[in-house]
């Protein structure tokens, strides 16, 4: 396989390794929540109205709104973020969590004993504890500005969160933040597939046979997300060419 | 107190591509085979289908298919003085689980190694003397020639219905092929598979600086297509699915796809899943393995007397198997004593990212594992490195393998790594950026090896494997040297051009491959290697280990083709030579 070779993977990906990877994850039942509503008007199934207030605050910076796409919490990341906290990957099930647990270095990984759902608990609290000791009010109230200014220094490990470094806990919320905004709407961010209109990913097509050698193609079909191709196969159940 | 089985006469413990080929091979010869898997078993349909497989977040991120390190993993360190930690999450590579292995969720790109790979040493003293080798590399001979295997890398690349173009038949170089490739007795078995726009200017810009491109030889076959085992393929249809993925389309390559069918069904294999081999039960006095112990799917100790067992599990768990079982001795840094666990090797991979006006629409998701473009001109000994300082190479190559956005959204290095200028610099740069990749060689360093973590252990309270590596010298200056050719092609393409170069200490963060090789290496004799030219064990002529842990070196290429033609060769001396005749094949 050809790894990500980005800049960041090879220079800087080991520098604050952040909670990734665990099973897969599928979002509970219950009626589909309203992203962009208030979070009192939402039914969080992990987050406290404080955290999702303040988490829906922040990843609204990390990916903002602009004139043709909305941002993080247009596209349902908090609900996102949420869910994914209250099931497998929250619960750290594919996490080794064996004892003994030391700080080890950048290039061993992640090190803490604590779960993505436990990371954030702990450190949504010592964020709003820094914000307010820094800056005397909540991040939420906070000029936009100001609150850049203040999730750069939770980035760069300026602010103090205690137990949990604060640049692991912002590479977790941005990474949930990228996966939230780019991830198939079946998981419940990627609202009406803005991430993948923004760069024109087409989603879950089956392929492209005819188009591949067509070079330099302007490819317009609108996105398909799991959901629609499924319902598409429920409608359409014509035999696969599989035997 | 295990419950112990009637003897069977061959157990294979692990059942992904190797497992597979000697189980299909042995049963074939008339031998009766138990295969043990530690996962489940699972089918092209209906585990791999469509529209559900293409979840990147589930599959590619959140590792679906992949190995559960909360149940196993290893523990890591740089260097001997450190105390290795547990890899807590899946990162720098992914090893598979279930029936399949890591068959399922592999590229396919599918390349041979270089004549000269199989003797190293010898062919590198020859060419330049011994002052070209850095202090510490171990390199050795393989103990079998390229000549010896090929019938079996051509038989390999038949049952997975490798696409590509030959470069060199029987020694005539061939137009549009790899001109540094080894000679090949035929052609591919399918036409190479057809190239999108980013490796079509990649190809043009490597000849346009007197490199020689040709297409990646690609396990995901272009027309229907039946294999030796009479196991049928369907064209590839580019979804851009393929690594962390199952295929959906039984277009590439994987035991499922081209062994299980002809296999599973056989009376005289049975296969067991949920088994999970914990020892070899090796009988020291006599030299040999009298069986394996597994603990099953009820959780209950089983032991499987054998008159042979072959190991196909991943490289490091073969290794760790061996290890755990006391077979062979464990290898030691201070003294080069001992054999197990020597030669650890990766890959060294940097990339060069090219940035392109938004005129240019590469589609990045029309892709397919093993699409792309590739040159070997500086790779292995296809280059003279009189006065280079170093040895070894690597294959640059331009591959579209999808454009899944959660992983590949690539910005400039200038990019604010958040906020609107990073949104808007991921919506410019999606669909018009082109990537290289600098696929190196791993060179043995006898301060890397595997060994048992003395503290940390499994779900079953065996010790983890412990891995001690970082990349010896020679491997930094062959990476810095190759990423200038990459960025020289990426100049002659023309736009933004950056390099991503191998920096900093070994981390087992960031992907970089699942090319974990070496550790129970092949050599000409039992003072410098734990198997011999057929894999099988000098400490244990009952065993065999297949896989890349086999590896003396790591060429600059990936290793499938060659771990699937030692599989095929092995499987020969089993059948033939072996079976009918239990001894020592090589005498020590």
């Amino acid at each position: 396989m050809p790894p990500d070779l980005s800049r960041r993977s090879l220079l800087g990906g080991a520098a604050a390794a952040p909670l990734l990877s665990y099973a897969s994850a599928q979002v509970p039942p219950g009626p589909p929540p309203l992203p962009g509503a208030a979070p009192d008007q939402i039914a969080w199934q992990f987050f406290t109205l404080p955290e999702a207030t303040l988490v829906t605050a922040a990843v609204d910076r990390l990916i903002p709104p602009d004139e043709v796409f909305t941002g993080a919490v247009g596209a349902g990341v908090p609900i996102y973020i949420d869910r994914q906290l209250a099931t497998d990957y929250g619960a750290g099930r594919r996490l080794y969590r064996h004892p003994p647990f030391h700080e080890g270095t950048a290039e061993q990984g992640y090190q803490l004993p604590y779960t993505p759902a436990a990371l954030y608990r702990i450190g949504l609290a010592a964020f709003a504890e820094w914000v307010r000791a820094a800056y005397g009010t909540r991040f939420e109230e906070l000029a936009p500005a100001t609150m850049d200014e203040a999730l750069s220094r939770v980035e760069s490990g300026e602010a103090d969160f205690g137990e949990v470094p604060a640049p692991v806990f912002f590479e977790t919320l941005l990474a949930n933040t990228v996966e939230g905004f780019f991830s198939d709407p079946i998981h419940g961010g990627n609202r009406d597939m803005v991430g993948w209109r923004m760069v024109g990913f087409p989603g879950a097509y089956a392929g492209y046979t005819e188009l591949v050698g067509r070079h330099n193609l302007p490819f317009t079909r609108p996105p398909r997300s799991i959901a629609q191709a499924l319902s598409d196969h429920a409608h359409n159940p014509a035999p696969h060419a599989h035997r | 107190m295990a419950r112990r089985l009637p003897e069977v006469e061959v157990v294979l413990v692990g059942m992904g591509w190797t497992g597979a080929l000697l189980a299909k091979e042995l049963t074939d010869a008339g031998h009766r085979v138990v295969g043990l898997e530690r996962g489940v078993g699972r089918q092209t349909v209906p585990d791999f289908q469509t529209p559900t497989m293409h979840d990147e977040l589930r599959y590619a991120v959140r590792h679906g298919l992949m190995q559960d390190p909360s149940r196993e993993t290893l523990t890591v360190r740089n260097f001997t003085g450190q105390t290795a930690l547990p890899m807590r999450q899946l990162g720098s590579f992914l090893p598979g689980i279930d029936l399949g292995g890591a068959g399922v969720h592999w590229n396919g790109q599918t390349w041979r190694f270089q004549l000269s790979d199989f003797v190293l040493r010898s062919h590198i003293l020859q060419r330049y003397g011994p002052d070209i080798l850095q202090d510490g590399l171990t390199i050795q001979d393989w103990g079998v020639t390229y000549d010896e295997l090929e019938p079996y890398y051509d038989r390999f690349e038949r049952i997975c219905g490798i696409a590509g173009k030959a470069g060199n038949l029987r020694g005539e170089i061939q137009p549009g092929g790899d001109p540094f490739e080894a000679p090949r007795s035929a052609e591919y078995p399918n036409p190479p598979m057809t190239q999108p726009y980013a490796p079509t200017l990649f190809a043009r810009a490597a000849a346009e600086v007197g490199m020689h491109p040709f297409p990646v030889p690609s396990a995901n076959v272009t027309r229907p297509y039946r294999n030796p085992y009479g196991c049928d393929m369907h064209a590839c249809n580019y979804c851009g699915f393929c690594e962390r993925f199952g295929c959906e389309h039984f277009a590439k390559a994987s035991p499922q796809v081209c062994v299980f069918p002809a296999l599973l069904g056989n009376d005289r294999f049975e296969l067991r899943t949920r088994c999970q081999v914990t020892r070899v039960e090796y009988d020291r006095q006599a030299r040999r393995a009298t069986g394996v112990t597994y603990i099953d799917g009820r959780g209950e100790e089983v032991f499987q007397p054998a008159g042979m067992v072959a190991l196909c599990a991943f490289s490091i768990h073969n290794v760790r198997l061996l290890l755990l079982s006391g077979i062979g001795a464990p290898y030691d840094p201070r003294t080069g004593e001992g054999n197990v666990g020597k030669n650890y090797t990766y890959q060294t991979m940097s990339g060069v990212s090219i940035f392109k006006d938004e005129s240019f629409n590469f589609n990045p998701y029309m892709g397919a594992g093993a699409l792309g473009m590739a040159v070997n001109d500086y790779n292995g000994e296809a280059f003279d490195h009189s006065g280079l300082g170093f040895i070894g190479g690597a294959y640059i190559a331009c591959y579209q393998t999808g454009g899944r956005p959660i992983e590949r959204h690539p910005v400039p290095g200038d990019t604010p790594r958040w906020g609107l200028a990073w949104k808007q610099a991921v919506a410019r740069h999606y669909n018009s950026t082109i990537s290289l990749s600098v696929h190196g060689s791993s060179m043995p360093h006898r301060g890397n090896y595997l060994d048992l973590d003395p503290t940390y252990r499994d779900s079953f309270g065996l010790p983890l494997l412990r891995m001690t590596f970082d990349f010896p010298a020679n491997d930094r200056l062959m990476s810095e040297f190759l990423t200038d050719k990459a960025v020289l092609i990426g100049n002659a393409i023309g736009g933004k051009v950056e390099a991503a170069r191998r920096q900093g200490l070994y981390s087992v963060v960031p992907y970089q491959t699942t090319h974990n090789t070496g550790g129970a290496i092949m050599g000409e004799n039992p003072r410098e290697s734990v198997v011999n030219r057929y894999l099988q064990c000098w400490d244990a002529h009952n065993v065999f280990v297949m896989g890349a842990c086999a590896f003396p070196h790591n060429p600059g290429y990936n290793p499938t083709d060659t771990v699937g033609a030692l599989a095929l060769w092995a499987a020969r001396a089993m059948r033939e030579d072996y079976l009918p005749n239990p001894r020592p094949l090589v005498d020590a």
